[in-house]
């Protein structure tokens, strides 16, 4: 199983929702169901993260003395996209 | 066929139609040449004769069956033809059963372009088992456009409109000129190899007839294949697909089509988080309430209406999962402390007798006392009562086993015993 950073959105997303159908049948013990929850509320949090971990930048691939740099770039003439 | 015999002329021209239509070659020709002696009867079918200097071919397109692309045949026109080369009996003659007629002049490039298509449909290219799912969130949209035209403005226009933190990056390349095809390529290569990166568009803006040819190339096709991650191909017309749409992942009319394909829209997949995180905690609210209501239950029970050391224990445990349950929502909202915090309240003032209604049983010496927990504590002959869910039993111990604890035992519902 990869570490949790490497945990797709979807996947951590379908993970929850497995957890979910599972909390609302019938077939956990009721410390099944708190160990379930627990892993749930932690799905949640890290998908919450992931919402919230973009920046926001508009970044363009250039070419310098033969490397590829990534440089934050604005469209010009317009709202300024690149902040 | 024998010599010896004098054939009817029904016998001859069948032979000679068996002939041609066991050549290979003469199943699919195509043909270059000028367009004379036209004609368009009622029957909608068409009549021609394509000839050359020195030779003359006729011709019929048959209506709804043979096509003409991008031209409108008349007597002069240069052009080619593509179709099956068969006798026609009544007149004794052979000729081109048309399927497709291009204008000479574009019928080159067509025709590299159709047996290029062709190449990479038998390569597996366009299988539509290879088109990847797009990611749901991806970490950052890769674009591979003209730096300066107006598919990166609309892409990038409409990815902050639905979710202004994703975070997006250019690899520019040129979208038509002779470097064109070499530029988009090594933009998806670079992209491919950046990291971070979990889906990549390649698109170009709207506007005058422009030149696709770029898209039409083997090497961006194949850039486009070899793409680590799901591309999405904003170029052609629905009526003109380039091999980079029919390659990608996905085709989208637009690149702002295309962006909103690549990028979520935020505030849905809040919803979708919130809405799950709610529908957890309804769950093992409820699943606590059964628990409770069992407890309950048992409580009121006439064989255990005396509370017991043993029955303190599982207090304790059920107690323990409560705390556990506090801890993790106080971790997710504040705001849902206090009605925890009530649930815990009602929990506790019931004892918490469910586990002997799963089938486990307290074991002590007649009378009270603390429950037997290690073998050792009682000796063969001594009297032990056991208290089930539902009434109790007196018994004499026979044999004392000492051993780890339960080993080789199961519980009620066939599990190993830890």
């Amino acid at each position: 199983m990869p570490a949790r950073e490497e945990l797709k959105f979807e996947e951590a997303l379908q993970k929850l929702e497995g957890i979910v159908r599972a909390l609302e049948g019938e077939g956990l013990t009721l410390e099944e169901s708190l160990d379930r929850y627990q892993e749930g509320i932690k799905l949640v949090r890290l998908c919450r993260q992931r919402l919230q971990e973009v920046e926001g930048k508009l970044q363009a691939l250039l070419i310098q003395e033969g490397d590829v740099v990534e440089k934050e770039i604005n469209l010009a003439g317009g709202e300024n996209y690149g902040a | 066929m024998s010599g010896q015999r004098v054939l009817a002329v029904r016998e001859l021209t069948a032979y000679l139609q068996r002939l041609l239509a066991g050549d290979g070659h003469l199943a699919n020709v195509w043909v270059r040449g000028e367009v004379s002696n036209l004609r368009r009867p009622a029957s909608g079918h068409l009549y021609f004769t394509l000839k050359d200097q020195v030779a003359a071919l006729r011709c019929v397109m048959f209506q709804g069956r043979g096509r003409a692309l991008n031209l409108r045949l008349q007597d002069g026109l240069e052009v080619i033809a593509r179709g099956q080369v068969a006798i026609y009996p009544r007149d004794g003659v052979y000729q081109l059963y048309v399927a497709e007629v291009f204008p000479a002049g574009m019928g080159l490039a067509s025709l590299a372009l159709r047996e290029l298509a062709a190449r990479l449909e038998r390569e597996g290219l366009f299988a539509p088992d290879r088109k990847r799912p797009l990611p749901l969130l991806p970490r950052r949209v890769g674009l591979v456009t003209s730096p300066s035209g107006a598919a990166l403005r609309d892409m990038v226009t409409v990815s902050r409109r639905r979710f202004p933190g994703i975070d997006l990056v250019l690899a520019p390349a040129s979208v038509q000129g002779e470097n064109a095809p070499q530029e988009l390529a090594r933009a998806l290569d670079l992209l491919g190899k950046l990291g971070r990166v979990d889906v990549v568009i390649i698109g170009r803006g709207g506007g005058s007839a422009e030149d696709l040819s770029a898209f039409n190339t083997e090497i961006v096709a194949r850039a486009i294949y070899a793409c680590p991650v799901p591309v999405i191909a904003a170029v052609g017309h629905e009526t003109d697909l380039t091999l980079a749409d029919r390659v990608a992942d996905r085709r989208a009319p637009t690149p702002s089509a295309a962006a909103e394909l690549a990028v979520p829209v935020r505030a849905e997949l809040e919803e979708r988080l919130a809405l799950l995180a709610a529908r957890a905690r309804r769950g093992v609210e409820h699943r606590l309430q059964m628990a409770r209501t069992m407890l309950e239950r048992l409580v009121k029970s006439r064989g255990l209406a005396r509370p017991q050391q043993e029955l303190y224990y599982r207090q304790q445990y059920l107690d323990g999962l409560e705390q556990r349950l506090l801890a993790s929502w106080q971790r997710q909202s504040g705001a849902r402390e206090q009605a925890l915090q009530l649930l815990v309240a009602r929990l506790e003032a019931a004892s918490p007798l469910a586990i002997l209604n799963r089938g486990y049983a307290v074991c002590r010496r007649p009378g009270g006392g603390p429950p037997i927990k290690v073998s050792q504590e009682v000796v063969p002959g001594e009297r032990v009562e056991v208290i089930l869910s539902q009434g109790r039993l007196q018994c004499q111990v026979e044999d004392v086993k000492a051993g780890p604890a339960c080993q080789g035992v199961t519980t009620p519902a066939g599990e190993p015993c830890k």
